[in-house]
């Protein structure tokens, strides 16, 4: 194999591994304060992409044409709109249980995930099909020996890393992530200390959901697609990947993110059999990491979560 | 005594004679009889089963304006999703409910593979109006089981023949891994080999999976001339875009399952030019009764296109019809008229079943994509050599 197709593979899945990151984030925040797992994620994400193409069509009614400008409004109101209902979902239904059992939780968010499913797909025009997400980045292409490396690739992958390190400075230098992390840490002693605290789980789950809406755009802007199915499998790695990093700890998060697309990568390239089975030796070798390491490959100090 | 005997003959004789009259006069209103059609309603492929679903409904409501036919009919439309577990509850739902007499029933082979069974089980005669796995009418010998429509068989026969002569010489092969992806890789891929052609490459991709890079990576890397699909339009349409993305300038070969509108509408840009594809039958307009059928269809003012298969289930639908006409609304009696059909005249052309109740169809149309619809080879411009497929 030479360097060029080396190269494309690597593309692929530092692609990948961005926008699996990005879901894996918001799950491992989530956690972190609340020590709740929230299986509508990826549905909320599908949601971020579908008002990210609503926009767009809205947009281009309103006559906009400089795709810059219409990728920064897509971007502003779906984000917006996504944390808004991230928000809400912890306002009304996970911060009333709170003190419930942790499986009723996770079984609400569940339930949450396909009632948001099934919505769209009943109730967005025509939301059963697929629908052909704008392709507004540059596609221009550098031909670098067999590897076809894309303008739009560069700028997604660029983006989506920047939004990972923007959230973890958010996290540990700013005054809200320490306000986050004194939550994390000790409900009680936060409360006490002066911190809003229902406001900042409410402002955890916003950025949360914000960042999975930013995944879904970049989902569609690369794919060209979105369709309503799409957050299922993706919620499903993104949870894999949190679990496998370290629930609770962001760069877990990151770590794990990028290390199932290569699974996914390695799996499809290396593998003498079908890459029918590149899913199923990802989630294998998921189950093996997980036997050996429980508490994922950076574990969660208990005094410290976030 | 004797009169009060007499009085009660009369009385019954009155009586028998006020039922009687009662129990005829429906009768004169024709009886309701059910018929059944399922198909993919709502999902990636759904506008192929809306397409079909229109059609059954026109040739039932055609026969309802006829005032020589015996019965009323009434048309039970079900949504199997494209999905064979959901497949089988509306199946079996329908199955089940003694007052649908038989059904045209599915788009998708993987669906039909689970659903024949059940038909069997429950005596209900059934025609299929466009699944083309070999296996819903040769794997079985459920004499409810037909099909109007041809195989994949037919279809990668032509394909393999059409791609080798037009000077293509290697192959990467993707096709989905359900019955229907498999069956196509299966198919396309010995008649390949036989007439000559290279397979470089098989990948088998899950029907549900959204990216494609690393499969495609592989695939520059073998750099075939074509890059053959089997499988449906949704994952089609990805492929085809991450093609692009990749740079792979290969030529793109689908079959049946992407003969849609939606491959157009799901594809930006002029990505879809030049893909070719086959199937089975020959295109509305050019059937036997063609234009009689895109008239009516036209009429009943129906807002989906009939697409690809929508003449199949109308001619599917009027057999069946046919059928109940002839020995009236009791499964096996249907069943056994369908056994024994043969140059039954439909708007597809003759049908004849085979002893599996395979439809003898061979022609097979060749359609490549040329601004933005589907354009009958012999037709297009490609054809004529002012445009070229890619690499030629």
């Amino acid at each position: 194999m030479d360097i060029g197709l080396l190269g494309q593979y690597l593309a692929n899945g530092v692609m990948l591994g961005t926008m699996y990151a990005l879901v894996a984030v918001g799950f491992t925040l989530f956690f972190g304060v609340l020590d709740v797992i929230k299986f509508s994620h990826g549905d909320v994400l599908m949601l971020g992409s579908f008002t990210g193409f609503t926009v767009y069509i809205g947009v281009l009614a309103m006559g906009i044409e400089n795709p810059w400008l219409m990728i920064a409004v897509i971007l502003l109101v779906s984000i917006a709109a996504t944390a808004a209902v991230g928000a809400l979902i912890a306002r009304y239904l996970v911060l009333p249980l709170k003190s419930a059992p942790p499986l009723n939780i996770l079984l609400i968010t569940l339930m949450l995930g396909t009632a948001i499913r099934e919505a769209v797909r009943l109730f967005y025009p025509d939301g059963s099909n697929p629908k052909n997400f704008p392709a507004l980045l540059p596609t221009a292409s550098v031909d670098l020996g067999g590897f076809a490396l894309r303008a739009d690739s560069v700028i997604l992958v660029g983006a989506g890393i920047a939004v990972i390190i923007g959230l973890n400075l958010l996290i540990n230098r700013t005054r809200l992530g320490l306000a986050i992390r004194a939550v994390a840490q000790d409900e009680e002693t936060a409360k006490i200390m002066g911190i809003n605290y229902t406001m900042i789980v409410l402002v955890t789950f916003a950025i949360g959901s914000g960042a999975a809406a930013f995944a879904g755009i970049m989902n569609g802007l690369y794919y060209n697609e979105v369709n309503f199915g799409m957050g299922l499998l993706l919620g499903l790695i993104g949870f894999s990947a949190a679990i496998i990093g370290g629930l609770g700890n962001i760069y877990g998060a990151i770590l794990g993110g990028f290390l199932f697309a290569g699974l996914q990568t390695v799996g499809a390239v290396a593998l003498p059999f079908a890459s029918a089975y590149k899913d199923v030796f990802a989630f294998g070798v998921v189950i093996a990491l997980m036997a050996w390491k429980p508490t994922g490959l950076i574990a969660e100090r208990s005094s410290d979560r976030v | 005594m004797k009169f009060t005997e007499n009085r009660r003959a009369f009385l019954s004789v009155a009586l028998a004679a006020s039922l009687s009259l009662a129990l005829a006069a429906p009768a004169l209103a024709k009886d309701t009889v059910k018929v059944g059609f399922i198909g993919p309603l709502s999902g990636g492929v759904s506008n192929m089963g809306l397409g079909g679903r229109n059609s059954a409904a026109l040739a039932v409501a055609l026969r309802n304006q006829d005032p020589n036919a015996k019965y009323e009919y009434e048309l039970e439309a079900l949504d199997d999703e494209c999905k064979p577990n959901v497949g089988v509850q509306v199946a079996t739902k329908m199955a089940t409910n003694r007052k649908v007499v038989g059904a045209v029933t599915h788009y998708c082979s993987a669906v039909a593979m689970g659903t024949v069974d059940i038909y069997h089980k429950f005596n209900m005669p059934m025609i299929v109006w466009a699944a083309v796995l070999p296996d819903i009418t040769y794997g079985n010998e459920y004499p409810e089981v037909h099909r109007v429509n041809g195989t994949m068989i037919n279809q990668n026969e032509t394909a393999a023949e059409f791609m080798t002569s037009q000077g293509y010489k290697t192959w990467a092969i993707i096709h989905d891994t359900t019955d229907y992806g498999k069956g196509h890789n299966k198919y396309f891929s010995q008649f390949l080999t036989e007439k000559g052609g290279e397979i470089l490459g098989t990948f088998g991709v899950t029907s549900d999976q959204q990216d494609f890079t690393a499969e495609l990576t592989k695939i520059k890397e073998l750099n075939p001339d074509v890059v053959y699909f089997g499988g449906l339009t949704p994952i089609a349409v990805r492929i085809r875009q991450q093609m692009d993305k990749l740079g792979i300038e290969a030529q793109f070969q689908g079959v049946s399952g992407i003969k849609s509108d939606a491959y157009f509408a799901g594809l930006s840009g002029d990505l879809a030019e030049g893909t070719v594809t086959f199937l089975e039958g020959a295109p509305a307009a050019k059937l036997p009764g063609g234009e009689y059928f895109l008239a009516e269809y036209e009429k009943a003012g129906f807002g989906e296109d009939y697409e690809a298969y929508g003449p199949f289930s109308f001619a599917a639908m009027s057999l069946l019809l046919d059928a109940i006409e002839e020995v009236g609304p009791d499964r096996k009696a249907v069943t056994e008229y369908l056994a024994d059909v043969k140059e039954h005249d439909s708007i597809t052309g003759p049908v004849t079943f085979d002893e599996h109740g395979q439809n003898t169809v061979a022609l097979i149309t060749k359609y490549v994509a040329q601004d933005g619809q589907w354009v009958v080879w012999e037709d297009s411009e490609y054809a004529g050599g002012t445009r070229k497929l890619t690499g030629k």
